[in-house]
């Protein structure tokens, strides 16, 4: 039985990336924000979401495709597809845990729990059936008709029936009877199983005879916290009882398991969805391209930068088709970063199978994404700043197939320019004329001029108004020669100190 | 912002014959009212990696107790030398050895304690303060023991000495040690019975009933036809807490035993406040030697000088011998890895290293050296290097390049100049500054235009510092600047030798060269990138 709603033909890989290797570009993309917006504070979302965007570069187009036919299917049923998950869920909720857990330390309580839990996963299954058959006209998509016929057929009534009757003799009723000492700090040890006293076992001989002096603990029904503590002191003497109830509630429990997960990644598209409704923001369905070198977008905007700011921002207009490397350069705070950070997103959330925030996106399919930014300095002080920038870039030059995506910040500026523009220069043309695509915002106007006369190139530049204020929005336009450091100077170091006021004027002209 | 502390207690001429009264092993008598303890980590710790040094060395440690002690430095030449003359008495072999165990049990004393706090059940109240008292009672007598063979130096270490003599000879301390054996030992003897049926617990004598494992094992045995791993592994059995049914269960164990435990009810009326206010300092204090030694005796291990530095609050004359990156050596010596050792000193109107030259010449690593050796100088502690003459300074100011913040939406160069600005309104000639190739992001113009303002408003505070930067003209600013460079092996250039050296800054650097050591040329990365 397999559930095929994140690829028409195989299970879907939850594995998250490890901490050991985490999604190379996270950091720069701000992609905890992403995540965050589609999976809250459910940890289990966020492991589910950050998988996707891990293996996003493996799918083909037919897998974005169905896909993105599902998420539609989901965006037009949002509540159905939420009662779906509710249930498929409900084994791994915490207020439901009851139900559903198998105390693995607790081989006593695994007797029972692993009984309690074959039932619970019958009735979720049953239950989730029949949601399923109700409502399958409202679906159109390939992979939700797959999924419905997989549940008619392998979980029909006459199969349910017959696992319940199955279930019903395993339970584990004795009394247990424990001896134990007082040890430091009050801690019951050297605990011991015993022989319970005939009495112990017959209500009959316990009304009848006297038995030694002795107090009673009643565990208060609603209290779980105890509840767990009571099974793990009482089966601390009990150390052998088989595994094999334990081992038939994993097995069922790993299909429900199979199903949530590939739900959990479209509920983590709704709740995105439903965030960017909040703030304004509208989607889009991208169209992957076969075809090289393509990249055009309408209002493209950077969703993070969105939902970090709760509003609407500001979009760009770029068509970049035919020409691999875009260089964007301009103002500080003008929104290049920004730029560079939405380019990265859309293509990420587009291989994933999402939307992505625009009016209009199309771009080639990429094997992979890279992003290069200036960092800190390496905190494991190895090397010094710019040559952990090219240790960096040797690292994506271990990773990288043709046909993919990097993104350059500010990258070989620790340097001078002259040095720096050199190397940007040497690493890029040889990118280029592997087939990979490059974004590159730089200040080094050295380097972007070397490509003044590539037609390969297009250039975009932050702009500023005439009183210095910044539109964030890119236009096409050359790079210029100079920057702006020395505005921000004045403003922020000589309200309180008017002794150099005048060379900050002439620095700036310069 | 807090002040370090100044010259201007009372010295050791002003007091009477009387021998002083041993309160603390970080100030010496008479200023124990110096202490100003914060407990934010200094906003250059980061920046010199110094995080990563406290951290190694509170690791495994009393962290909230050592940490605000490492946060703090003094400008106080008689606080330091206290401090350094108990430091050379520790790093006796002898010495050190006894204070670990010490510390260990009173870590577990005062984790009882707090939690004994939070026990709202009588009888287990009373179990964790008598398992508190035992190990106090054992920490205290054998750190006695070990002190009292030792040919102690330091005015802290003596003092100290005498001062447990006399405590532990006290009526109060020996009756709680002899009260406390007598009562452990009385309810160790008690053995019970538990019996669970459904959701109740009833607790009795324990009557001899014979063990039931193996009936129980015959009983699923059908099960085991096929080995099974068990699906989760044993969690690690909490020795130290009780949950509110062991505690509940415990309650009717005090009723059937109810004479043994109104003996422990008796004791703990008796002993309720039972750890002395000095002991308590000590073990707090004692840490911060310990915990430093002992992070630095690997480094000395692997042959790194360690010095005691000769501190002045007042003369800003600096030479250091033969120092090193802390943060790096630690490292470098995990990794068997070579650590080199630089020289510097500033004389008479010289204030700031301009360091230019090469990259990864080692320009940061001797940048964070230099913030590194004021921060150790103001604790007191032992620094790297051959030998060290070092200015005691009020704060230690850095300034490293940030990472672009999402949430921060001021461009990268208006945060830079902000901080930068904030920096320079707080400092005084009192402070030392660290300043590590600032305004990167920026344009090549935009740079030297903007370092050279820094600098010049950073001269005219008249503090102390080192400068990283490619821009040689920095070096040349006034004869309060020296310039030193960083150096390569004339025949490889991609060879760094880490060394840095006082001489007129040369403007080379071997970018190129670097990039083919990391195979990102463009002929390199054209037959890296697979199909």
């Amino acid at each position: 039985m397999k559930t095929f709603l994140m690829h028409p033909d195989r299970d879907f890989d939850v594995r998250p990336p490890s901490p050991n290797e985490p999604i190379l570009f996270a950091r720069d993309l701000e992609l905890d924000v992403l995540v965050g917006a589609a999976a809250g504070d459910d940890r289990y979302l966020r492991d589910i979401m950050s998988a996707a965007c891990a293996s996003a570069w493996t799918n083909d187009i037919a897998t974005i495709r169905y896909r993105q036919a599902i998420l539609k299917d989901c965006l037009a049923n949002p509540s159905l597809v939420r009662q779906f998950y509710a249930i498929a869920i409900e084994p791994f909720s915490r207020e439901r845990s009851w139900y559903f857990s198998l105390y693995g330390r607790d081989p006593s309580a695994m007797l029972g729990s692993g009984v309690r839990t074959l039932q619970s996963c019958l009735d979720v299954l049953a239950r989730l059936r029949n949601a399923c058959s109700a409502n399958a006209s409202r679906f159109d998509s390939q992979g939700f008709h797959q999924l419905f016929d997989t549940l008619e057929r392998d979980l029909n009534d006459a199969y349910l029936a017959a696992a319940r009757t199955d279930l019903n003799n395993l339970t584990f009723r004795r009394g247990v009877l424990l001896s134990a000492q007082v040890g430091d700090g009050g801690k019951g040890v050297a605990t011991m199983l015993r022989k319970p006293q005939p009495r112990d076992l017959s209500w009959v001989r316990q009304v009848l005879t006297p038995g030694p002096q002795s107090f009673t603990l009643q565990l208060h029904p609603r209290d779980d916290a105890g509840a767990q503590a009571f099974s793990e002191l009482k089966n601390r003497g009990l150390s052998l009882i088989s595994d094999a109830v334990y081992q038939s509630a994993e097995h069922v429990l790993g299909f429900i398991k199979a199903l949530r997960a590939e739900l959990a990644f479209y509920i983590g598209c709704l709740n995105l969805k439903e965030q960017l409704d909040r703030i304004g923001e509208s989607i889009a369905f991208p169209e992957a391209s076969e075809a090289p070198r393509r990249f055009q977008c309408r209002n493209l905007r950077d969703v993070c930068l969105a939902l970090t700011m709760g509003r609407g921002v500001v979009g760009n207009d770029v068509d970049a088709n035919g020409r691999p490397l875009v260089i964007i350069t301009g103002a500080n705070r003008g929104g290049k970063s920004t730029f560079l950070r939405s380019v990265g997103l859309a293509q990420l959330m587009m291989q994933c199978g999402l939307f992505v925030a625009a009016d209009a996106f199309t771009s080639t399919l990429h094997t992979g994404l890279f992003t290069h930014y200036r960092h800190e300095e390496d905190r494991s002080m190895r090397s010094g700043k710019f040559d952990e920038e090219l240790v960096r870039m040797g690292t994506i030059a271990d990773h990288i197939h043709r046909r993919a995506l990097v993104l350059f910040n500010e990258s070989f500026a620790a340097t001078n320019e002259q040095e720096g523009s050199e190397i940007a220069r040497q690493v890029v043309s040889a990118l280029l004329d592997s087939d990979v695509s490059v974004f590159f915002v730089s200040h080094m106007y050295e380097f972007a001029r070397l490509f003044l006369d590539d037609d390969r190139t297009l250039f975009l530049r932050a702009e500023r108004g005439e009183d210095g204020t910044r539109s964030f929005r890119l236009r096409e336009a050359k790079p210029l020669s100079k920057s702006f450091g020395a505005d921000l100077y004045e403003r922020i170091f000589m309200p309180s100190n008017a002794v150099t006021g005048t060379q900050a004027k002439a620095g700036a002209g310069g | 912002m807090r002040e370090p502390v100044e010259n201007a207690l009372p010295r050791d001429g002003d007091r009477t014959a009387e021998p002083p009264v041993f309160r603390s092993i970080l100030f010496p008598p008479g200023l124990e009212d110096a202490r100003a303890e914060r407990t934010e980590q200094p906003a250059c710790f980061v920046d010199l990696n110094l995080d990563q040094v406290i951290a190694a060395i509170v690791a495994r440690r009393d962290e909230d107790v050592l940490r605000p002690i490492f946060y703090s430095t003094y400008r106080n030449e008689e606080i330091i030398r206290y401090r350094q003359a108990v430091f050379a008495d520790v790093e006796r072999a002898e010495v050190i050895r006894i204070f670990p165990g010490f510390c260990e049990a009173m870590r577990m004393v005062r984790a009882d304690i707090a939690y004994a706090d939070k026990i709202s059940s009588r009888c287990h109240r009373h179990m964790v303060i008598l398992r508190a008292a035992g190990l106090y009672c054992e920490a205290v007598a054998t750190l006695l023991r070990g002190l009292q063979p030792l040919d102690l130096r330091s005015a802290g270490l003596r003092d100290l000495r005498a001062y447990l003599a006399g405590y532990t000879d006290s009526h109060g301390f020996t009756t709680l040690a002899t009260q406390t054996r007598d009562v452990r030992a009385t309810l160790s003897k008690i053995s019970y019975g538990m019996l669970f049926r459904g959701d109740k617990v009833t607790v009795r004598r324990y009557a001899a009933e014979p063990d039931y494992t193996v009936t129980i094992l015959d009983r699923f045995a059908k099960f085991r036809q096929t080995h099974v791993e068990p699906p989760a592994s044993p969690r690690i059995r909490d020795d130290f807490s009780l949950n509110h049914i062991e505690e509940g269960i415990l309650e009717f164990v005090a009723r059937l035993f109810a004479e043994q435990f109104q003996m422990l009810e008796e004791y703990v009326a008796r002993h309720s406040q039972f750890i002395d206010d000095t002991v308590a300092t000590f073990d707090r204090e004692i840490g911060f030697f310990v915990a430093y030694l002992a992070f630095i005796d690997r480094l000395r291990q692997a042959g790194l000088p360690f010095c005691r530095p000769d501190v002045s609050a007042s003369s800003k004359d600096t030479d250091v011998a033969e120092s090193f990156d802390l943060a790096l050596a630690a490292k470098l010596v995990q990794e068997r890895g070579g650590v080199v050792c630089n020289d510097f000193r500033l004389t008479d109107a010289e204030r700031l290293i301009v360091v230019s030259g090469p990259n990864q010449g080692g320009k940061t690593t001797f940048a964070r050296m230099f913030g590194q050796l004021h921060f150790l100088a103001g604790l007191g502690c032992p620094v790297p290097g051959r030998r060290a003459r070092l200015f005691l300074a009020d704060q230690v100011f850095t300034h490293f390049e940030r990472e672009e913040d999402i949430t921060n939406l001021r461009g990268k160069l208006e945060d830079d100049l902000v901080r930068l600005h904030r920096t320079c309104q707080v400092m005084t000639s009192n402070s030392v500054v660290v300043l590590n190739e600032i305004f990167n992001s920026t344009s090549l113009e935009d740079q030297v235009f903007l370092s050279t303002k820094v600098l010049e408003q950073i001269l005219a505070i008249d503090a102390i510092g080192v400068c990283v930067t490619f821009i040689d003209a920095l070096s040349k600013l006034s004869e309060k600047t020296v310039s030193m460079v960083s150096t390569v092996v004339p025949d490889d250039p991609a060879v760094r030798t880490f060394a840095i050296v006082r001489k007129p800054a040369d403007g080379l650097a071997y970018a190129l060269s670097l990039a083919e050591k990391r195979g990102v040329t463009y002929a390199q990365l054209r037959t890296r990138v697979r199909p």
